[in-house]
């Protein structure tokens, strides 16, 4: 393999075009954070009983992607896989992109977000989300020490040492964000360790997911030449990671089904929830992993980068199907105060809860993704992150061999 | 970061020290003891843990139908001025529920409000630190530094929380609702500083229920001390070992 060769991308009318696009959607995020800040939540679709909503769905999905794009540069550098290498600068850049878009929304739909700095001076440390403050802040700093030592030839040396610190970060990163939910006592989806594991393993599928259509985008319209040995690399982890997190779904349901105690919100999640149910078995299972699995491994679809390109937004999907499911389908069956009871009160006691998105909690989501993108387009432009080319001969270890 | 707290401080205090010397005057009336319950601590003497505020609701006395603590606790704290919010959106400190046995058939009407757990969840993963515990069991939430994250609503089992959903006016001095910031049952904690008894527990007893008896779980002599250890009293969810302050007799 031959040096790697490391160019910023044109800035063309693609760029200012792409720039513009991102620009818009950010605006619009911006005015419906500021519409909500200053009437009040009640423009909402949150209430007391479903406090965490659509903006929480995108945040949370970021986040948990933004710990996973970086897993392609920890493979290549903690791992030594050569192949990934040349990925690494890329991957780093996505996993601060994504973090910061995450962060962003869930500022943004804070009741008080002026209060930010309260947020960082005051600490409770025996609350996990407080820690995940601590994290988050970290591994963005981690991040940007290990872009620099790849960026840097001086502080080389040190390459090896800030990819493994910001690897094991990550890995302690998403166990804090699984953790937000696992150690929910109170609620009946929740309060289960597996949510950590499986948090990490949904990171490592949607971060590398999204890492695909970044990387095949770039490439792409950039006219880079992008070689068949790292998308069919990628892709094939991409469907172990896919099945991963369906293993880790299947025992956190089936451990549930075998609890009497469990049994009423596993009846709704899995049968009688409506949305939360066709969220859960189509968009999450069917959409979201099956099918994509299929298409990954299907010999007809798993060397065509159109499929693998569809397979990942599949992917990405189910992710947020997922995230529905467990966030505000999690919300939505009611608190058990009084076990074996039929309960009522002003207070939606015993109800199952509904929620429909306002259009600014949406609009806030999609600009958070919109803020990681365009970080994204900027970091390339400004910065040598993505390799000149990814063609075979240059990216492949082994080629030719 | 004392700064930030300190101009609140001194109002509290002034209000508080007014209270307390009101409070005195009646107190040093000789032989006179207005307070069976409790005695108003003077404003500067810090709380302390040798008290454990509890309530203690009598499922039997409690009717269906009955609202009276609701619509005390309401009127106390200025809640339902709401004009925006959807009822799901509105607070609600204390509620009353209808319970109907599945099995058995048998029903229970019971008010539920912060339970005023000794170790509170929804202190455990405040970020900020603005949900705290006072020395006497009184869970709070501290105003000035609540961000809004909700995560302790998530995290009550009591769903005892609410969100201000919108700016509001004409708050209560005792009770300074602001939108963005989760609230709950304070168990009239302003009332119990100056030894009287939260609005709830007194409008039941106004209107002969006498459903709720509220006083120092810590003192062997107090009612409510003596009837928890007489007659069997549970928790709501004792299964998650939380030891709250609120008990139910009847259920």
């Amino acid at each position: 393999m031959k040096n790697t060769k490391f160019m910023e991308i044109g800035s063309g009318k693609g760029f200012y075009g792409l720039l513009a696009l991102l620009g818009v959607a950010i605006l619009a995020g911006l005015s419906a954070f500021f519409y909500m800040e200053h009437t009040g939540h009640w423009v909402t679709g949150m209430d007391n009983q479903i406090v965490w909503g659509a903006p929480h769905v995108f945040a949370i999905f970021l986040i948990v992607a933004a710990s996973g794009a970086l897993n392609v540069a920890s493979i290549g550098t903690v791992f030594g896989k050569k192949i990934y290498q040349p990925l690494a600068r890329m991957s780093a850049l996505l996993a601060v992109a994504l973090l910061i878009g995450g962060l962003t929304v869930l500022v943004l739909d804070l009741g008080r977000p002026d209060r930010l700095i309260v947020a960082m001076t005051y600490y409770n440390f025996k609350s996990i989300f407080a820690w995940n403050i601590i994290l988050y802040n970290g591994f963005l700093a981690l991040v940007a020490v290990y872009i620099w030592t790849m960026l840097d030839p001086t502080v080389k040396k040190f390459y090896k040492l800030a990819g493994f610190a910001a690897f094991v970060w990550r890995l302690i990163l998403t166990t804090g964000t699984g953790s937000i939910f696992g150690w929910l006592v109170a609620r009946q989806a929740y309060d289960a360790a597996i949510f950590a594991p499986m948090f990490i393993v949904m990171s490592f599928s949607f971060g590398l997911a999204v890492f695909m259509l970044v990387m095949m985008a770039t490439y792409s319209w950039t006219d880079r030449p992008l070689g068949d040995a790292v998308v069919r690399r990628l892709k094939n982890l991409l469907g172990v990671f896919v099945a991963g997190v369906l293993f880790f779904v299947m025992v956190y349901h089936l451990t549930n089904l075998y609890a009497t105690e469990h049994h009423g919100v596993q009846a709704f999640i899995l049968r009688d929830g409506g949305v939360f149910t066709q969220a859960f078995w189509i968009g999450q299972v069917l959409l979201g992993s099956l099918l994509p699995l299929a298409l990954l491994y299907h010999p007809a679809t798993g060397n065509s980068r159109f499929w693998i390109g569809i397979a990942s937004a599949l992917i990405i999907l189910g992710g947020f199907a997922q995230l529905t499911v467990i966030l505000i389908g999690g919300q939505a069956y009611p608190l058990v105060l009084f076990p074996g009871y039929e309960v009522s009160s002003s207070f939606a006691d015993g109800v199952i809860n509904s929620y429909s998105p306002s259009l600014p909690e949406l609009v806030l989501g999609f600009s958070g993704i919109a803020i990681a993108m365009a970080m994204m387009v900027v970091g390339m432009r400004v910065l040598r992150m993505a390799p000149a080319s990814l063609a075979d001969e240059v990216a492949d270890p082994h080629h030719g061999k | 970061m004392s700064d930030h707290k300190q101009p609140d401080l001194a109002r509290r205090e002034f209000l508080g020290r007014g209270a307390a010397a009101a409070a005195a005057g009646v107190v040093l009336a000789p032989g006179v003891m207005l307070y069976g319950v409790a005695q108003a601590k003077p404003a500067d003497e810090p709380v302390s843990s040798k008290v454990r505020w509890g309530m203690l609701v009598d499922t039997s006395k409690c009717s269906n139908g009955c609202n009276a603590c609701v619509d005390a606790c309401n009127k106390e704290h200025g809640l339902g001025n709401e004009t925006h919010s959807r009822d799901t959106q509105r607070t609600q400190y204390i509620r009353k529920v209808e319970l109907r046995h599945k099995f058995t058939g048998a029903t229970h009407s019971l008010p539920v409000m912060c339970q005023h757990c000794e170790t509170p969840p929804c202190v455990d993963v405040c970020p900020t630190g603005a949900s705290f515990k006072r020395a006497d069991g009184i869970v709070l939430v501290d105003r000035h530094i609540c961000i809004g994250c909700r995560y302790c609503m998530m995290a009550c089992p009591y769903k005892a929380r609410s969100f201000v959903h919108e700016a509001l006016t004409d708050q209560r001095p005792h009770t300074p609702r602001g939108k963005g910031c989760v609230e709950s049952c304070t168990m009239c904690v302003h009332r119990v500083d100056e030894g009287r008894q939260p609005a709830c527990v007194e409008a039941c007893a106004a209107d002969g229920s006498h459903a709720i008896i509220f006083g120092d779980l810590n003192d062997p002599s107090s009612e409510i001390a003596q009837r928890v250890k007489t007659y069997a009293s549970s928790e709501i969810r004792a299964d998650l070992g939380l030891n709250t302050g609120v008990r139910y007799q009847g259920l």
